[in-house]
């Protein structure tokens, strides 16, 4: 990281910034922050604890958008503060910086997101293999219908911003979200994989694909420019021929 | 509620969707044609008097409407309101019923002779 002060755009050389501290009961606090050039949200968030207050809870790792932990609120919405440059998002030269939404606080920046992962597991998520390793490797076609389905929600890295995003995830608690549902869209399209009808059965319903009232604020936000959304019309279609078939329950 | 009754009133909405798209049409079609010599209700009742035609479209536009209309505001209510349940499923259930019986009667009173 540089430390060249740099102005924003309208000249100023601080940024004045409101960080969300303690539990689902905390406030903000107001950090003033110095301006530096190619500076992201992760950046600014960093600085006050290194240089204001070490006491203010945070997450990350990989710092490059591969990792999926940082994300948190910026300015009212949800971003991978990593790869979210201060340029972009604060052109008032004014940052508010909250938890993930529609996740407990665990205390200042970080969002409990052991709910959100559950309902990966719920939406049958886990690949359920049919062969054993003494088999020959499947052959999947890339350019098949299926695998390039899978191909476009593989890249999810599990940050979060979807689930915090979704309308019907605040509505519903019950909803396993556009991440579970896109997974799972996945792996149905998985041709090596066992579990479909246990897995079409899990992410049908009110609590399933048939809750998403295709607002796609998901598929507006995710970093990775997936389609949430898109995956979760498949499931509709697939649990549809399931439903007709009266495989349901 | 299980599984398959919610994913049938899913399927159960975007069927009564697609029929009201092509009631619409008719709908409003058949105003514009209407009023070309002006609006009256003898001329209204001259068209849908007797006609079984009329009748049973009327009467496909009014249920699934009816059927529609509760559906949503059975999400609207859990979404919304939180309210969830028995005493949710039976208000739409009301809802429902509430809504065909006013449109039926509607579509008797233009039609019966």
């Amino acid at each position: 990281m540089t430390n060249d002060r740099a102005p924003d755009r309208s000249g100023a050389t601080t940024l004045r910034v409101v960080v969300w501290r303690g539990d689902e009961n905390g406030r903000f606090q107001e950090f003033d922050v110095p301006r530096q050039s190619s500076q992201t949200v992760l950046d600014v968030v960093t600085h006050i604890q290194r240089h204001i207050d070490p006491t203010l809870a945070y997450r990350f790792a990989c710092r490059v958008g591969m990792c999926g932990s940082c994300a948190m609120t910026v300015n009212g919405t949800p971003r991978w503060t990593c790869r979210t440059h201060v340029d972009k998002v604060a052109a008032d030269g004014r940052l508010e910086i909250a938890p993930l939404a529609n996740m407990p606080v665990v205390r200042d920046l970080v969002a409990d997101m052991r709910e959100f992962f559950d309902k990966w597991a719920r939406a049958r998520g886990q690949f359920t293999p049919t062969q054993t390793r003494a088999d020959p490797p499947a052959a999947v076609r890339p350019d098949s219908r299926a695998r390039r389905e899978a191909d476009a929600g593989i890249e999810c890295i599990g940050c979060g911003v979807c689930y915090a995003a979704c309308d019907v995830v605040a509505w519903n608690r019950d909803y396993l979200g556009p991440a579970a549902l896109n997974r799972a869209w996945t792996l149905v399209n998985d041709a090596r994989d066992g579990g479909q009808e246990e897995r079409l059965r899990a992410v049908a319903g009110d609590a399933g694909c048939h809750s998403c009232h295709t607002l796609m604020s998901c598929t507006e936000l995710c970093p990775k420019a997936l389609s949430p959304t898109r995956a979760i019309s498949g499931l509709k279609r697939a649990t549809l021929k399931l439903a007709l078939a009266k495989e349901l329950e | 509620m299980s599984r398959r009754y919610e994913v049938g009133l899913w399927i159960a909405q975007r069927v009564t969707a697609a029929i009201l798209a092509a009631c619409v049409v008719v709908h409003l079609a058949t105003i514009i044609y209407a009023v070309r010599a002006g609006l009256s209700a003898a001329e209204i009742l001259s068209r849908t008097r007797g006609s079984a035609a009329w009748g049973t479209f009327y009467a496909v536009f009014v249920i699934a409407a009816a059927a529609h209309g509760s559906i949503g505001l059975r999400t609207v209510a859990a979404e919304w309101l939180g309210l969830r349940g028995p005493a949710a499923e039976a208000g739409t259930a009301v809802v429902a019923l509430a809504l065909a019986i006013v449109g039926l009667r509607a579509v008797v009173a233009v039609v019966a002779a």
